[in-house]
């Protein structure tokens, strides 16, 4: 009871203060909690006549079918085995290149280097199929023209699977790196000189100043994007994977992440409960993942825990 | 010794100079691609492929694309329009929540954000929000679903916060109260003008994910007349595919008559250009916005 009078009596002195939260509160009310109401649809075999609750309830039927049917465990694989590549090489590939755009002195270059990389980041993923397009395509792509002017025989790369996954994480790094390179270079601009100038004083070299001082002191940085991109690990780079990859039925063995699989669940086959369960086993299981690394992370590092 | 060491410190820097010189160019390489693309003939882009310069020089690509320019102002002005709302609005309730959200005397800002937060975390997935928007609430074909789902993230809303706890001290706010202003008050004329430049990276942030979507028009749009812009792209470059791939395997010389490749890059070159235009101007609010907000975390 005291409580309540507690809330009410919070709600009456900060009305103001109440009310501009109201249209936050509103949006993700409506656009994230509601929705949760229909993961029933997971159990459902869906019909249009039916609606939420008028379609017949078929248990696990969903579930079962996409773990029998190998469906799950492919995904899953893919979307994991993705993630963690392009979480690993993304952070080594931003924090080498920062490091090394900061031992660069020319302001200019600097500056011109930094923003051409960062322009990726900018482009729609749409215009990024247009690039993989006009690089790879059998007929007129600049990879194949390379390949025979160099006397090779021209590849028909967007019917080679096992291309795919260094082509999907090439251009990962190429739109992201300029965006992570920047986070890592602010926190570099952040270490003191202090540190570096006692270092050269102490007669260490550049390679050891970079090993003592400037990558110890990044690392709360990347634990940071660690964990954040440890928390959406189940989710993908949807964009980036339809938009390279779209309906080419061959590539989907080593490009399908659970992401476009419920996408064309949707759009192609409207196979409403399958694309639920599928969607409602991603949500569930990195929901897991990301409460077991917080529970690990507290006990290692309380500083550093998301919650 | 010292020699030594200044020599490594030299050839390091040297070695720098050409790694960061070679990513550049190759972060640079496939735009130069489709430049060259949009300025070569179409035969020549059949016969020879593509090539950094334009093997034969011609503006047959421009001209298609401007010959039946309706489709394309109409994308460009749902777009333009669909941004502008949308970041604005975005930008309104995002500073809103923001300032509340930062402020120590407000007993339930921790609830609050974590009822936020909690979101991403946890979610009913695509297919309930689908089905909840076109089947409930009836949106599909209205530029409303083109503006509603994008207004705010919980990313924004954390940096937001972020920026106006280190934007404004917290004793502005006290003697603000002090002197009798209410608390929308104090947003509008205290908090707004001093965390300017967390204003313009959120709200980069919004239009440049406005700008670049074409996810909720393949979902919500099948009236063309409302595609926004990426989204035309794309069903534009399907067609074109459609008809190439139509005419070699028909052998119906439709593609001659329309060049189709050159046509692609003009249309993605002409669908980029304003960013590319405007991106030497708002980089810097990105890096100015990241490094303060999400180096705090």
């Amino acid at each position: 009871m005291l409580k309540k009078r507690g809330f009410l009596f919070e709600l009456n002195k900060n009305k103001i203060m109440f009310a501009m939260l109201i249209p936050t509160v509103l949006f993700f009310l409506i656009n994230s909690y509601f929705p949760m109401v229909g993961i029933y649809y997971a159990f459902t075999s869906y019909d249009f006549a039916g609606g939420l609750f008028g379609s017949p309830f078929v248990g696990l039927a969903n579930f079962k079918f996409l773990y029998q049917s190998g469906v799950l465990w492919k995904l899953t694989i893919n979307t994991i085995g993705y993630n963690l590549v392009f979480i690993v090489l993304g952070n080594a590939l931003a924090i080498a290149v920062a490091i090394l755009i900061s031992e660069v002195r020319g302001k200019l270059f600097k500056k011109l280097t930094q923003s051409i990389m960062f322009l990726p980041y900018f482009m729609s993923f749409v215009l990024l199929s247009v690039l993989a397009y006009n690089m790879f395509n059998f007929e007129s792509g600049f990879v194949n023209q390379l390949l025979k002017s160099m006397g090779f025989a021209a590849v028909d790369i967007y019917n080679t699977p096992w291309l795919w996954p260094i082509l999907i994480t090439l251009f990962y790094i190429w739109k992201n790196l300029g965006y992570s390179m920047v986070i890592y270079l602010a926190s570099i601009m952040g270490i003191s000189d202090e540190y570096y100038e006692a270092a050269k004083i102490d007669g260490a070299n550049i390679l050891q100043r970079i090993r003592h001082i400037t990558i110890p002191m990044l690392k709360p940085t990347f634990v940071i994007l660690l964990l954040f991109a440890l928390g959406s690990i189940m989710k993908g780079q949807f964009d980036l994977f339809y938009q390279l990859v779209g309906n080419n039925g061959l590539l989907y063995n080593v490009t399908d992440i659970i992401d476009t699989y419920v996408y064309r669940s949707l759009k192609v086959n409207f196979d409403i409960g399958m694309a639920t369960a599928a969607g409602l086993y991603q949500s569930l299981f990195g929901f897991v993942l990301i409460m077991s690394v917080n529970a690990i992370i507290k006990k290692i590092n309380e500083d550093y825990a998301l919650f | 010794m010292k020699d030594n060491h200044a020599g490594m410190s030299l050839s390091f820097k040297i070695i720098s100079y050409i790694i960061i010189s070679i990513l550049s160019l190759t972060c640079l390489f496939p735009f130069l691609l489709m430049i060259s693309g949009s300025l070569t003939s179409n035969e020549s882009i059949i016969r020879d492929g593509f090539h950094l310069i334009p093997q034969v020089f011609s503006l047959e690509g421009y001209n298609m694309v401007f010959t039946f320019p309706d489709q394309l102002i109409k994308a460009y002005s749902v777009t333009i329009f669909v941004t502008a709302i949308g970041t604005v609005t975005g930008l309104f309730f995002i500073t809103m929540a923001g300032f509340v959200l930062q402020r120590k005397d407000f007993k339930y800002r921790n609830q609050f954000s974590f009822f936020i937060y909690f979101t991403t975390l946890f979610g009913g997935g695509l297919v309930p929000w689908y089905i909840m928007i076109t089947n409930y609430f009836n949106l599909g074909d209205t530029y409303a679903v083109l503006i509603l789902p994008g207004l705010m993230t919980p990313f924004l809303i954390i940096l937001m916060k972020n920026f106006i706890k280190s934007a404004v001290p917290d004793e502005l706010f006290e003697s603000a109260k002090i002197d009798g202003a209410n608390d929308f008050r104090i947003y509008r004329s205290i908090v707004l003008k001093l965390s300017m430049p967390g204003i313009a990276t959120v709200g980069l942030f919004l239009a440049l994910s406005y700008w670049n979507d074409w996810f909720l028009s393949s979902l919500f749009i099948n009236d063309s007349s409302k595609y926004q812009l990426q989204y035309y792209l794309y069903n534009m470059i399907n067609t074109m595919l459609f008809v190439s791939q139509m005419s070699s395997g028909t052998g119906v010389t439709l593609a001659q008559e329309i060049p189709t490749e050159s046509t692609k890059m003009a249309m993605a070159l002409v669908v980029t250009g304003p960013i590319v235009f405007l991106y030497p101007f708002i980089q810097r609010y990105f890096v100015k916005g990241l490094t303060v907000g999400a180096v705090k975390g």
